[in-house]
């Protein structure tokens, strides 16, 4: 698997042990446990992956998460900035 | 320093609230209900002559040296067999019972030789010491009738000798293989004068089923049985206690010394993990300290083609400091981390992440936890609220049943296998859910009630079968579950569990398990009384290894078997300090005691303490950072005391990515595999030659003592230290303990512990503070250290990595008891006469289809590689399963493994491998430059003679 594929492969399968929460509580549960356990570098390349290769097999809800994901990385960029 | 000797008080303490007066030669003493005689005299500091009692087995009353009067009963009764009595009146001695003792004397001695002066036991002897106790002073007899004098001497088993000749036939080892170890090897053969100790069917120590745990050595009285090391180097003269440092139940053990030198490892009757008992690892497998493989200097080079070269310590971590500060400048702050190791102390491990955190300014630091149990961490947070196990070992004492799941203790965790075999042969049931018939589930005397054998993989599916039975049946405790359950949460998992798509009958196909076994354990689990889970890296190592750790607490929240003796969670844990290393903040997104890095005010009370600013990110996981080393942003790392390659799995990956990497810092004992792709190696130090702590599987934090000075001049905190000065950032400790104390400082579960505290209570359980000042040794008593307990919903995710075709096995990994993980340890000890290598188990049926024999040479492979190794046919697994251990380099068999691994944790998916088996005639093309490598890479370079403390 290659490095992306990995990546997406792993942020699919934080989605399915979330799945039978309902769908916002999901996204939130998601983009939270990307937040907590994965380190900036891997969340942005896995943001890049997504803007490069479109859905790139990943479930809806995971794509929601690493969207609200991809905000919180960039106001918090934006903070630090300042 | 001078040589402890603990109290033997001849019979063992009496368990009973109720007290009994009675007078022995004239005192008063009030003792337990039940204590013997014999017992009660010793805590007068009266000793009575004895030789087959001794207060580690029950008494036995056959060497009739221990004769006692009592007022007004006939006879001279045995004190070791006869219990107390309100108002008794003991003598212990007197003319009469003077006599009748040397008689008893004067007939051993008869029949034991007179070499006294240059026996192995001169000095700690018992036969001597009471010949001298009742005043023998001739034997009537002449030593001119028939004898076992002759008698050979069976020296088989590496580490100790038999010599029948000296033996008194009193059945202390007997009693101490049964009742100690429970492995029963031993028996007395014939009757009377006849009598002898076996072992086995007559065999040799080495050819029965002795596992060489050196409990009946200890219960010897006389050098019968006796220490290889002690008979050629003489008496030991002080001895220091200190935790063995191999897995986690964290046993004591009294190293005994003569001047620097081990001469034996003897466990420490107050040792509360371990009684006094010890396996072969801790008591006999420490050679490896002073192996002549042991690297004692610095040393460096350019590229890893490049021989190594021996260099001052002063070189060696200004190469270390220079590289890591270009490469930061070069690629950036997180281009570097480190790994902590869980076979170092806490104070070590501590100071690695507080090393990469607070002088490398990034949060890349991990363990070798993220690849065995950070998925208990992970799942018992978020249902108990603390990453840790519920219990103390000695609450299996209590416990009606034990649910063993993904779990190998006789093996693994060989000491607390012997007290869960005591419990359960005093009658507890047993459940044991496991791919392989481990030996638990086949014990002498012990009775498995069911033994779940399902597929690898299939763990949360029997979990929620399981939960569905006790659900859908009316068998969840309802009291408990209201008082101390969260409402909601409980509602949503069990509207979850009760589906049809979780019944055993469902999941049947899944699993492999006939539904009515699955119903009779959940039965048997839900209402035989207080029932306890063990797990192990059976239940962790998957893909959904956290999802799993969750659905055993909803199990033991849902029964109520929580909160109190004989029940609870229990991981039992690999590594010696695997407990210790995640308490210490080794996780890249937890500050010590499981503090979220994100936590401002954590992160403001340790950059207070530490005078720098802390990264609110997590870093990098192990498996993350060889990711980030092949795609290159991921370029130094320090390695303190793991060996990466030989564990990690998916081993070609784990290579390329070191291989990519510019500086590679390896702290070991010696040239690991992870070193063959390292720039710097230092040489670290043994749990001999340091200070520090361990913790073990029941949270108990224990003593580490240094009883020699580090052989290649400094203890690993030391070099850890040098590394931050090194790169300008000193930090300030004159000894470990002022680590612990700032651990304390910082640490609310840690508040109450100093080296102080433990010198004088031996050892604590966390948390240990103002809350609980002796400790905790079981948790969530009254509630849950979260507050109400969590349920979770544990829908069964089936592995991607699946048979087919091509790879139709399913492979599984595991450990057996001889050896120590990678075995870097002992493999450099004669634990190698056990397993010389690692074995394929392969059933059978399967090695049939395949034309494999017994020890044939087999190919195994998988999606990510190949390797070959010998094959061993049998039915302890299953058709369809295959098994390995991974304790050689030479094997490999993290080749492989594949990199699938836990969803919320990456701890890596060992336990499942889809392989193919096929006959072979020698090693892989892999295994063959792999060797050819790694012979190049361990080339030294003005290889100068070692000095020891440079
Ligand atoms: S070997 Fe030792 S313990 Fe065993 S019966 Fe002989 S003297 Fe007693
Ligand atoms: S070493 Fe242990 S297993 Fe072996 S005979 Fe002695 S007590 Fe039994
Ligand atoms: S059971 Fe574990 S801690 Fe105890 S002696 Fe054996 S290896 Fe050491
Ligand atoms: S010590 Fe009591 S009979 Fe042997």
């Amino acid at each position: 698997m290659s490095h992306d594929a990995k990546l997406a492969y792993m942020a699919n399968q934080i989605g399915k042990f979330f799945a039978h929460q309902p769908a916002d509580q999901a996204v939130d549960s998601i983009a939270d446990h990307l937040l907590k356990f994965w380190d900036p570098r891997m969340r942005r390349a896995i943001v890049v992956h997504i803007e490069q290769s479109g859905e790139a097999g990943l479930d809806p809800r995971v794509l929601k998460a690493i969207e609200k994901v991809r905000a919180h990385d960039r106001q918090k960029t934006a903070v630090v900035a300042r | 320093m001078e040589l402890i000797k603990e109290t033997d008080y001849g019979t063992p303490a009496a368990k009973s609230d109720k007290t009994v007066t009675l007078t022995i030669d004239g005192f008063g003493v009030t003792v337990p209900e039940g204590t013997s005689i014999m017992r009660a005299a010793m805590t007068l500091g009266v000793q009575v002559p004895k030789l087959c009692a001794t207060d580690s087995l029950a008494a036995f009353g056959s060497c009739r040296l221990c004769l006692v009067e009592i007022e007004g009963r006939a006879g001279t009764p045995a004190s070791c067999t006869t219990p107390v009595a309100a108002g008794m009146v003991v003598t212990t001695q007197n003319d009469r019972l003077a006599r009748l003792r040397r008689n008893v004397m004067e007939l051993y001695i008869s029949d034991h030789p007179l070499d006294c002066l240059t026996c192995s036991a001169n000095g700690n002897c018992e036969l001597q010491d009471m010949a001298g106790a009742v005043g023998l002073r001739e034997v009537r007899y002449g030593y001119a009738g028939e004898n076992h004098l002759a008698a050979a001497k069976d020296e088989s088993n590496p580490y100790f000798t038999f010599d029948p000749a000296k033996c008194i036939v009193c059945s202390r080892c007997v009693r101490a293989c049964e009742e100690v170890q429970g492995t029963f090897a031993l028996t007395v053969d014939g009757r009377g004068f006849e009598s002898t100790i076996a072992a086995g069917m007559a065999e040799s120590f080495l050819d029965s089923e002795c596992v060489s745990c050196g409990a009946c050595v200890q219960a010897c009285p006389t050098a019968t049985l006796m220490e290889k090391s002690l008979i050629e180097a003489g008496q030991p003269e002080h001895s220091v206690v200190t935790t063995c440092a191999y897995c986690g139940v964290g046993c004591s053990f009294k190293a005994e010394m003569r001047g620097g030198e081990v001469i034996r490892m003897v466990p420490y009757k107050d040792g509360k993990a371990n009684h006094g008992h010890s396996c072969v690892k801790g008591r006999f497998a420490w050679g490896y300290a002073t192996h002549r493989d042991r690297i004692l200097k610095p040393m460096v080079r350019e590229k890893i083609t490049d021989p190594w070269r021996e260099v001052s310590w002063e070189e060696a971590l200004g190469r270390v400091a220079s590289e890591f500060k270009r490469i930061q400048a070069t690629y950036g702050r997180g281009s570097i981390g480190g790994i902590t190791s869980s076979r170092c102390t806490n104070e070590e491990t501590y100071l690695v992440q507080k090393l990469v955190r607070g002088v490398f300014g990034n949060n890349n630091v991990d363990t070798c936890a993220r690849v065995c149990h950070s998925p208990t961490g992970y799942g018992l947070k978020t249902t108990l609220g603390t990453s840790a196990g519920t219990q103390d070992f000695d609450s299996v004492e209590e416990a009606d049943v034990m649910l063993v799941i993904g779990a190998n203790p006789t093996d693994a965790h060989p000491v607390f296998a012997s007290q869960m075999k005591r419990r359960l042969r005093a009658g507890a049931r047993l459940i044991v859910i496991d791919p392989r018939r481990t030996d638990l589930v086949r014990s002498p005397h012990i009775k498995t009630d069911y033994h779940l054998p399902l597929r690898p993989g299939t763990n949360v599916a029997m979990l929620n079968a399981l939960a569905h039975v006790i659900v859908t049946e009316g068998l969840v405790n309802r009291d408990f579950v209201r008082e101390r359950g969260d409402a909601r949460s409980f509602a949503e998992w069990e509207h979850f569990v009760a589906k049809a798509e979780n019944a055993p009958e469902a999941v049947a196909s899944v699993t492999g398990v006939p539904a009515e076994t699955v119903h009779a354990a959940a039965r048997l689990y839900a209402t035989g009384g207080k029932a306890a889970i063990y797990y192990g890296l059976g239940v962790t190592e998957h893909s959904q290894g956290t999802t799993a750790v969750m659905g055993m607490a909803n199990l033991a929240m849902a029964t109520g078997n929580i909160g109190r003796r004989g029940v609870g969670v229990n991981p039992l844990r690999g590594q010696n300090n695997v407990q210790g290393s995640c308490d210490m903040g080794s996780f890249p997104h937890e500050l010590p005691g499981y503090r979220h890095i994100s936590d401002g005010a954590t992160r403001a009370l340790f950059e207070a303490a530490w005078g720098v600013h802390l990264e609110s990110e997590p870093g990098l996981r192990i498996p993350n950072m060889f990711d980030a080393a092949v795609d290159g942003t991921f370029k130094g790392l320090y390695v303190q005391g793991e060996d990466i390659v030989q564990s990690d799995p998916d081993t070609k990956h784990v290579t390329s990515g070191l291989a990519a990497m510019e500086c590679i810092v390896v702290q070991d004992l010696f040239l690991n595999e992870t070193a063959n792709f390292a720039h710097v190696f230092l040489p670290g130090s043994t749990f001999l030659e340091k200070d520090g702590t361990f913790t073990n599987a029941e949270r108990r934090i224990g003593r580490v003592r240094k009883v020699m000075p580090p052989k290649a001049g400094m203890a690993d905190w030391e070099i850890t230290l040098a590394i931050a000065q090194a790169m300008g950032v000193p930090m300030h400790y004159d000894h470990p303990s002022e680590i612990m104390d700032e651990i304390a400082r910082l640490t609310p579960t840690f508040t109450g512990v100093s080296f102080k505290k433990l010198d004088e209570v031996g050892s604590l359980q966390w948390p240990c503070n103002a809350k609980a000042p002796a400790g905790t040794p079981i948790m969530h008593v009254g509630g849950f250290v979260r507050g109400k307990g969590n349920f979770v919903v544990t829908e069964y995710v089936p592995t991607d990595e699946k048979v087919g075709p091509r790879f139709p096995l399913l492979l599984t990994t595991g450990r057996i008891l001889s050896q120590y993980n990678v075995g870097a340890q002992t493999r450099r000890t004669d634990n190698v006469v056990w397993h010389e290598e690692d074995r394929l188990e392969i059933h059978p049926h399967d090695a049939e289809e395949r034309g494999v024999r017994d020890g044939d040479w087999v190919r195994l492979a998988s999606r990510s590689g190949e390797t070959t190794l010998r094959a061993k046919i049998t039915e302890r697994v299953a058709p369809g399963v295959v098994y390995t251990t991974f304790h050689h380099p030479d094997t490999q068999a993290n080749v492989v493994t594949t990199d699938f691994s836990d969803w919320a944790t990456n701890c890596p998916e060992y336990k499942v491998t889809a392989v193919q088996i096929s006959p072979s005639n020698g090693p892989t093309e892999w295994q063959e430059s792999y060797r050819d490598m790694a012979e190049k890479s361990r080339r030294i370079d003005v290889k100068v003679p070692a000095t020891a403390a440079e």
